[in-house]
Formats: structure tokens, C-alpha cells, sequence
């Protein structure tokens, strides 16, 4: 069988399309590239769409944690809190089987115990509490010169939010957001490693690696085609990062803009 | 009963890989900021080494390649003339003799090994986080402090042991509090080391292919479960935050610092 054939046939195999069974002996490298390469989709998705969802949710509660209302503000510090202080692998767990119970007391909670759903949620709130952070600390920083500024011309409400605080706080916290960033897609492989299963063996990159590792007994191929896959993907998020931090940034001269510094590896 | 000794198990590997990660820390950043070349290039390759690499690939390798070194390096010693090859495809044989634990040991021995294999891991990994921190602090201690003891005629044994040490913790504690939250929250991975943790129960117990669990009369108990672990980490979580927010105000006393200015200006 050629490659060609096996990229058709797994290509798509974490959606379900293409052939049913996984292989079961006499792997090659082309199939744990197709298969590992395959399930990355899902970790693309996951992290896609946690990020976008996360970025609105997570303006939002920053606001709320520095806003002068003790409820709005209270109900923003739990929610960070309580998505940062305890480990992501637990949150999963829980959604799952909370999920799980809900659905016995409403229907339309059954999509939510598919990891498609369920675990964004997860990711979602999550990636929501930690850019939270970020953003708060960011708010904290902007210059006071720059508020005054936005005084004087008169603008006030919303055209202030818009036009000043917002774009100078996205500027000072985009270094950081770039390692969130980071992080949560690295997160993402945490998903099928919990509680969601996954339903005919449409899983995604770490559950094909580990199916593989599995199977042969040997960790040291799959293993590092997977780190491949993920280095690649994080130069990506780098590079587009940049692009972002470089319009961001674009009024300043060469030297004062803040650089982007890669920090990976922190586990949740 | 398992279940509750895991709690038990998690508290252990905190109580046990705090101090010896410490250690390794204070180690690291005085080995990479020593006089001697080769202790200096000891020290900068641990913390770049181990900070470079992925945690998840030290926590999967790591124990497998420590278990393996020491049992080759005691079959050197115990069986010499041992002459079969060691590595045989995927199997990893030695002699009776240099099975590390010894393969008729108690079931109590084997967890221990384990145990201790999964805290060397995670000090190690740890401790080169906690070098670089202390490495930054060491040298965030005022270079006037040092100038100072060295002008009074102390040797530089006695400049790191009555200046430098005692002036470090206020600059190294953001960052070392930041890492014991880190590792709080890392400890779910123990069960990737074997060791018989929370999460390895929670995937025994979550590991159902089909949950059918709604279909049951009575409420399905997981989620509680992991609704209590959830409880308990974040506990854990802000019980560390009030107790480093103490330490670091015991710790800011008198230092020149804002934050000790700070405090000055309150007292006075």
C-alpha cells in the first residue's frame, strides 16, 4: 500500500471519514505520521476555538475583576480562581461526569458529554480564566498618562474603552497572551486523556501517539513525530502572535516595542 | 481504601518534593554562579536542559530511563559475567541478581521504588526551575549590599552566607510561589509515573468504554468524587496563597525594597 493510499485512507479518520479500522500490525511510518497528523485537526479545533471564545470572556471578566461593583467583581475573582487554582486534568474529570448527571435531569446536555462540546466548554472557561489574569494585570499597567490623555480629548464611556484602554491593554499583555496561547494548545491534548471518550476511535493526536505506543511497545517513534507536530504548530501561534503584536505595536518606535519572549512549558 | 491512601499519596510527593526541589535549586543556581568553570557549565546546562524540554517527555522518559540506568549500572557490578546483550528488541533484560527492586521484594518495596522514582522526577524537573528563579534572585540582591560585606573584610563564603542567602528569599519568593502553585497543580500527572495516585483511581473508576451510567436509578456518584477533588485542590491552592502572602510580608520586613519601604511607612 502506498502512502498516497494511507494519507486517503486515515487522512480523515479522527472525523470518522475514510477506513473504519484503525491498523493493527505491520505499522509504518507513513501511517503514524497520517493517523498522528490526522488527529491534530481536533487539537487545531479545541484550540481555535477556546482561544476565540476565551479572548471575549476573558476582556470581559478583567473588567468585571477591576470594576468598583463588589458583585461583578466578586463573581469575576471566584470564576478566575477557580478555574486557575485547581489542575485542568481534574476540571475535565468533573465537566464530564457533571455533564454525565445533567443529562439525566435535561436533554439537551447529552451533546456536552462528547468531548467535542464538553471538553471546549472546559477549555473555554479555562483558557477564559488564565487570559483573565493576563488582561487584569495588563488594565493595572496602562500608563495614567494615556487614561488623562483620553480625558482631555473628551472622550469618555465606550469610545474611551474602544479607542484607548483596550488596545493599550491588549498591547501590554500580548507577550503573555502569546505563551496562554501556547499553553492551551499544548492543553488540548489533555482532552481524550480524561474522562471523554472517545467515540469510535476518533481521538486526537496524543490518542493516536499513545495508541501507537500502545501497539508496538515503542515510544521513541510516535512520541517525537507527535513533538513534531507540536513544534510546528507552536511556530504558527509564534509566528502569527507576532504578526498581531507587531500591528498592536505599530505607533511605537522599533526599540521601545516589547518583544515577544517564548516561555513554554508550564503545566496546569 | 485506595482511593483515600491517593489523597495521602499527593500530600507526601508535595511534602517530600518541595524541600528536595529546593534543594536541587539552591544547588543549581550556586553551581551555575561559581568561580569554577566546570560548575558553572554544570549548572547553566541543568537549568537550560531541563527547562527546554517539554515536561511531559521528562515525566514519560525520565522514570523509565532512571529505573534502566540503575539496574545496568547494578548489574555491572553484581553479575560480571553476565554476556548477553542487555537491550533485546523491546525487552530490557539483566540478571536475577541486579532486578531493581528484587523480583521476590514485598508488593510495599515495589510502590516505594516507584514513589521515590516519581519524586526524583519531579525534583529534578523542579529544582531546575527553582535554580533559575534563585539564579535571578542571587542577583537581584543589590550589588551594594555585597560591596558593602566585602569592603568589612568577609571572605565570599561569608558574603553568600550572612548577605546574599538571607537577602535572596524576598526576590525569590514570587517566583517560588509561583512554582509551588505549578506544582500543586502538576501532581495529577503522578499517574503517568505509575504511581497509584487520584487520577489513576478517577480513570479506573472513569475508564467505563460505554457510560451507561444514566441509564442506572440510582445518581452516578463520580462527579461528587471529583467535585471533592476539585474542593481540595483549590483549598490547597488558596491555603498556599494566604500562607506565602504571610511569609512574604515576614520576609519584606526591613529588606530596601518598595515592598519594605512600604511596610516602614505603615509601622512608623
Amino acid at each position: 500500500m502506498s502512502c498516497i493510499q494511507t494519507i486517503a485512507d486515515y487522512g480523515l479518520r479522527s472525523l470518522g471519514i475514510g477506513e473504519r479500522l484503525l491498523p493493527r500490525s505491520d505499522f509504518t511510518l507513513c501511517q503514524q505520521f497520517t493517523l498522528i497528523g490526522s488527529g491534530m485537526i481536533w487539537n487545531i479545533y479545541f484550540g481555535i476555538f477556546a482561544l476565540a471564545a476565551g479572548f471575549v470572556l476573558a476582556t470581559a471578566l478583567a473588567l468585571g475583576k477591576a470594576s468598583r461593583h463588589t458583585v461583578l467583581r466578586k463573581v469575576s475573582e471566584w470564576f478566575i480562581f477557580i478555574f486557575r487554582g485547581s489542575p485542568l486534568f481534574i476540571q475535565f474529570f468533573f465537566a464530564y461526569f457533571l455533564f454525565l448527571s445533567l443529562k439525566s435531569v435535561a436533554p439537551v446536555f447529552g451533546m456536552f458529554t462528547s468531548a467535542w462540546a464538553g471538553a471546549l466548554v472546559v477549555l473555554f472557561f479555562n483558557t477564559a480564566a488564565y487570559s483573565a489574569e493576563i488582561f487584569y494585570g495588563a488594565l493595572l499597567s496602562i500608563p495614567k498618562g494615556d487614561t488623562e490623555a483620553a480625558d482631555a480629548y473628551g472622550l469618555s464611556g465606550w469610545s474611551r474603552f474602544r479607542r484607548v484602554i483596550w488596545p493599550t491593554m491588549l498591547r501590554l499583555a500580548w507577550p503573555a497572551y502569546t505563551n496562554e496561547a501556547i499553553f492551551l494548545f499544548h492543553a488540548t491534548t489533555l482532552v481524550y486523556f480524561s474522562g471523554f471518550p472517545a467515540l469510535q476511535q476518533r481521538g486526537d493526536a496524543l490518542y493516536y501517539a499513545n495508541y501507537f505506543a500502545d501497539k508496538t511497545f515503542n515510544p521513541f517513534v510516535p512520541y517525537p513525530i507527535l513533538a513534531g507536530y507540536f513544534i510546528i504548530l507552536t511556530l504558527i501561534v509564534i509566528t502569527s502572535f507576532g504578526l498581531i503584536n507587531a500591528r498592536l505595536n505599530r505607533h511605537l518606535p522599533q526599540e521601545k516595542r516589547k518583544r515577544l519572549r517564548i516561555r513554554p512549558q508550564i503545566i496546569r | 481504601m485506595g482511593i483515600y491512601w491517593s489523597v495521602g499519596t499527593v500530600l507526601l510527593l508535595l511534602a517530600i518534593t518541595a524541600p528536595v526541589a529546593l534543594l536541587f535549586g539552591y544547588g543549581g543556581a550556586s553551581a551555575a554562579r561559581s568561580q569554577i568553570a566546570p560548575f558553572r557549565w554544570f549548572g547553566k546546562t541543568y537549568m537550560a536542559v531541563v527547562r527546554g524540554v517539554p515536561d511531559i517527555a521528562f515525566f514519560l522518559f525520565f522514570v523509565i530511563a532512571l529505573d534502566q540506568g540503575i539496574e545496568y549500572l547494578r548489574q555491572k557490578v553484581l553479575c560480571p559475567d553476565w554476556t548477553e546483550p542487555v537491550r533485546q528488541g523491546n525487552d530490557f533484560v539483566v540478571c536475577q541478581q541486579a532486578k531493581m527492586p528484587l523480583g521476590n521484594a514485598a508488593q510495599w518495596v515495589h510502590e516505594t521504588y516507584g514513589f521515590g522514582l516519581a519524586v526524583l522526577t519531579f525534583s529534578i524537573v523542579f529544582g531546575a526551575f527553582a535554580a533559575n528563579v534563585m539564579f535571578g534572585a542571587m542577583r537581584a540582591v543589590p550589588r551594594g549590599q555585597l560591596e558593602t560585606a566585602e569592603a568589612y573584610g568577609m571572605t565570599r563564603r561569608q558574603v553568600t552566607r550572612r548577605v546574599l542567602v538571607p537577602q535572596m528569599w524576598v526576590y525569590a519568593l514570587p517566583g517560588l510561589s509561583n512554582l509551588w502553585m505549578v506544582l500543586i497543580k502538576a501532581t495529577p500527572l503522578l499517574f503517568l509515573l505509575g504511581v497509584e495516585d487520584i487520577v489513576y483511581w478517577a480513570r479506573e473508576l472513569g475508564s467505563t468504554k460505554t457510560p451507561n451510567f444514566t441509564d442506572y436509578p440510582h445518581s452516578d456518584w463520580r462527579m461528587w468524587y471529583f467535585g471533592a477533588l476539585l474542593v481540595f485542590y483549590l483549598a490547597l491552592t488558596k491555603v498556599s496563597e494566604v500562607v506565602l502572602s504571610r511569609v512574604m510580608a515576614r520576609l519584606t520586613r526591613g529588606q530596601a525594597t518598595a515592598g519594605g519601604e512600604a511596610q516602614r511607612k505603615a509601622a512608623g
